[in-house]
């Protein structure tokens, strides 16, 4: 077994009265990608959101490589390697695409400065398949394009651990598969990886292990297969009137 | 980051401009003088506003209070310390007192940081009204051989100063940051930039060069009381210059101060009684027909000629 | 025991003015800097109908709160209606509400001088004293208080069970879902905008029986307002209340124990206090 690199144990979110994310237990290992699926409203996102200190844990501790990041600001998260993109696309609509990426290098887990940066930047648009587009205003891009400027800023902070939160929702047929590949390859690279999705096809494919979650807590974990498999799941997301 | 051929040209220019500038009490007589003085000060203040308040949206009316601060430090201090102390000294508090508010305010909404540094003239200028009435002193004489072209040298100084470090924020890791928060603080904080410290320390430049700008006119003054130091009108009006110039650019409040301060002069001869109706009427203005000011114009303007010269 | 019953006289007073902004800013999500000026101009409307008509301020008030609830309707429809059309996100439209609601604020106080000159305004009327809790207190204070207190109350009793006001109260909490249930938040933001300007206004000629106004006053009041809305919580009606109350005794503490000078200073350290260690206010939730 590699080493454990994200571990979650116990982990809490109540909001007032409501419990968004109840007790989560999970261990991402190095060079993993994990999916962490349910349906709507179930704390996925959520979750996600506590990892990268979107907002304060309620209980419940959280580890990078053993040291507990529970209760750090998103930046200090943000420095010590776990990098994100959002659910619905976040890029800095006065600046460049090259710039936007920048962000990341500049201030992410490495701290790039100067022609350093620039050529993070540079490395990480060919990678999601912008190369040579960098000079372009936010604004022009398609909507797979912004998607993949988001995804670039992310690598450019050179991550422990990256989130990707629904990042191939919204796209059409050709886009998904373009978009399945670049994940893969970024999975091939050795890359560890928390994947919040919808998409089945993209789960099977690239997640070599899966938590599913309903109403705020863990139901299963395992290959895709088999949690896509187990009854309990199933019940989850076809309803208990249907089971 | 090496400079390019653009950046010599912009700043050997920039030099000229400023030694044309400091030719000025050669050339004119008394009068245009002490509007050069006037422009000289707005310029610090309205620059160095914009250097904090471009980039992250807050809108800060704390000028007045740094600037009272400061014409006290200079007050006081000139009994005890040599004038050339007393402006870094200035400086210093000013920088403390803005550290404060904004350790205080900025990890909240803009609307509080506004409430906040609104409250903070008047607070302070009750403070010390009331330390004067019960140790009996009313206000301060500050007699000094400084004339009005030393303190016009000084202040174009200092506007070099306030310039240069504009020009090196712009360029430095602190300034990339603060593009990333104005553009959207979410982001910026998930890609590890710590917004509240970077905040502070670009809040910490208005608040020195705007107390030092006190210590510099306080022999201006010759007698200063709270209420003449402390006038909230000095806030608004750095304000409104600079959002008339525009904050996008270094050069945009310069470019504000200047047409505005003749039209006040004017304004103010010609309509004493209607000034503050006048100013309510300039912000109006300013919102709904030049929201991103002179700048914006000039580079609309710029941007059409560009397009047009492509075709 | 003095300085109790003439901060909470002067505390119930606040209290309405301070609704009026909560009204603004919790519900229509204007932070409007030209409160104090609505709170002066009530002021000085029961001062004019006063020494020019001998009209009770009281009777003012029901001229005053129609009159200044439709100038601040027609405020919301001209000038704020394009903004919030305009604005890119919540903090645009904050920094132009608050760039342009200063500078309705200079106009009026410009207007109010044109008209009124820059003279304090004060008037007797009522000032005859009246013995309570074995003290004496100005009639006028008490009466104010009085119609303070019926004022809040019902304007209570409004949002807590009229439909009109329990849909004010959903805009305040959450206006996308408030949107999503079919609810004009675009009128009812025009309507609780108008409705926090008629009563600041309101307040203001209650209090101009007791206080000395002149035209540039009013971002005093916009202040004290703001640091009761803070203190309180943004959009809790109950928690504006104590809060006012809260800094009425403050002040009044304040002025007559240490300088009358320094009740402005005591309402910034206490917004201070308030902003260092309880940001949401007294009653309000943390946000999430």
């Amino acid at each position: 077994m590699t080493e454990v690199v994200l571990s979650l144990r116990g982990v809490t979110k109540r909001f007032g009265g409501l419990v968004a994310v109840n007790g989560m237990d999970f261990d991402v290992a190095e060079h993993q990608v994990m999916g962490l699926i349910g349906p709507n409203g179930s704390g996925k996102s959520t979750t996600l959101n506590l990892i990268s200190g979107a907002f304060p844990v309620s209980a419940g501790r959280i580890s990078l490589r053993g040291t507990p990041i529970t209760h750090l600001p998103a930046q200090d998260i943000a420095r010590r390697g776990i990098s994100r993109t959002f659910q619905l696309v976040r890029l800095l609509p006065s600046m460049t695409v090259q710039d936007n990426v920048m962000a990341g290098a500049v201030f992410g887990h490495r701290r790039r400065w100067g022609h350093e940066a620039e050529g993070i930047a540079q490395t990480m648009l060919e990678k999601v398949g912008l190369g040579g587009r960098g000079h372009l205003r936010v604004g022009q891009l398609t909507y797979i394009d912004t998607k993949r400027v988001e995804l670039a800023r992310a690598l450019a902070g050179e991550p422990r651990v990256l989130l990707l939160d629904e990042w191939l929702a919204g796209l059409n047929p050709t886009e998904l598969e373009t978009g399945i590949n670049l994940i893969r390859a970024l999975r091939d690279e050795g890359r560890t990886i928390i994947l919040v999705e919808h998409v089945m096809d993209a789960i099977r494919s690239l997640c070599d292990t899966c938590v599913v979650m309903a109403a705020g807590s863990k139901i299963a974990e395992g290959t895709p297969d088999q949690v896509l498999s187990d009854p309990a799941v199933i019940r989850a997301y076809l309803g208990d009137d249907d089971a | 980051m090496s400079l390019t051929a653009t950046d010599w040209r912009n700043l050997s220019l920039s030099a000229l401009a400023l030694l044309a500038a400091a030719c000025l009490p050669w050339v004119v007589g008394n009068y245009h003088l002490t509007i050069g003085v006037t422009i000289a000060m707005y310029a610090v203040l309205a620059t160095s506003w914009a250097l904090f308040s471009g980039p992250t949206h807050y809108i800060s009316l704390a000028t007045a209070a740094f600037f009272g601060v400061g014409a006290y430090v200079t007050g006081i201090g000139l009994q005890h310390l040599p004038y050339w102390v007393l402006l870094p000294l200035a400086g210093l508090i000013g920088a403390v007192m803005a550290a404060l508010v904004g350790l205080a305010t900025l990890r909240l909404s803009g609307v509080y940081f506004v409430i906040f540094t609104l409250g903070l003239a008047e607070f302070v200028r009750q403070i010390i009204t009331w330390g004067q009435n019960v140790s009996g002193t009313k206000g301060l004489y500050v007699l000094t051989s400084i004339t009005e072209r030393d303190i016009y040298w000084q202040l174009l100084g200092l506007a070099a100063l306030v310039w240069a470090l504009g020009w090196l924020i712009g360029r430095s890791r602190l300034g990339f940051a603060l593009r990333i928060i104005g553009d959207d603080e979410t982001v910026a904080k998930h890609s590890g930039i710590n917004t509240a410290r970077a905040k502070i320390l670009l809040f910490m430049v208005p608040g020195a060069v705007a107390a030092i700008t006190g210590a510099v006119l306080a022999p201006r003054y010759v007698y200063i009381e709270p209420a003449l130091a402390f006038t909230p009108m000095l806030s608004f009006q750095v304000v409104i210059m600079a959002l008339l110039g525009g904050t996008g650019r270094l050069w945009g409040p310069l470019v504000g101060v200047i047409p505005f301060t003749f039209l006040w002069e004017a304004i103010s001869i010609s309509f004493p009684n209607q000034t503050t109706l006048l100013l309510g009427v300039a912000f109006l203005l300013i919102v709904y027909f030049l929201p991103r000011g002179f700048v914006g114009l000039i580079e609309d303007a710029r941007r059409r000629m560009g397009s047009e010269g492509a075709r | 025991m003095d300085i109790l019953i003439t901060g909470l006289l002067l505390g119930g007073t606040y209290a309405l003015i301070a609704m009026g902004l909560n009204l603004q800013y919790g519900m229509a999500r204007i932070m409007n800097l030209a409160n104090g000026e609505m709170l002066v101009a009530g002021g000085f409307a029961a001062f004019w109908f006063w020494t020019a008509g001998q009209l009770s301020p009281f009777l003012t008030v029901f001229l005053v709160f129609p009159v200044a609830f439709a100038l601040n309707w027609l405020v919301y429809q001209v000038f704020l209606r394009p903004l919030v059309k305009r604005a890119k996100s919540r903090g645009q439209l904050e920094v132009d509400a608050i760039l342009t609601t200063f500078g309705l604020s200079f106009v009026s106080v410009g207007l109010m001088l044109a008209f009124f000159g820059g003279d304090y305004f004060s008037y007797s009327y009522l000032s005859v004293p009246v013995h309570l809790f074995g003290s004496t207190w100005g009639a006028n204070r008490v009466a104010a208080f009085g119609a303070a207190v019926v004022i809040c109350g019902a304007l209570w009793l409004w949002l807590s069970y009229s439909r009109a006001g329990m849909t004010i109260r959903a805009i305040a909490v959450a206006p996308d879902s408030a949107r999503l249930v079919g609810i004009d938040v675009r009128k009812m933001a025009a309507l609780a905008f108008a409705l926090g300007g008629a009563v600041t206004a309101s307040g203001g000629a209650l209090i101009s029986t007791f206080l000395t106004l002149d035209a540039s006053t009013g971002v005093m009041f916009t202040l004290k307002a703001l640091v009761i809305v803070i203190m309180g919580g943004v959009g809790e009606v109950r928690g504006t209340i104590v809060a006012a109350l809260l800094l009425g005794l403050l002040e009044t503490f304040v002025a007559t124990v240490i300088d009358p000078g320094l009740t402005l200073a005591a309402a910034y350290l206490l917004f201070v206090v308030i902003l260092l260690f309880r940001p949401q206010g007294l009653f309000g939730k943390r946000p999430t």
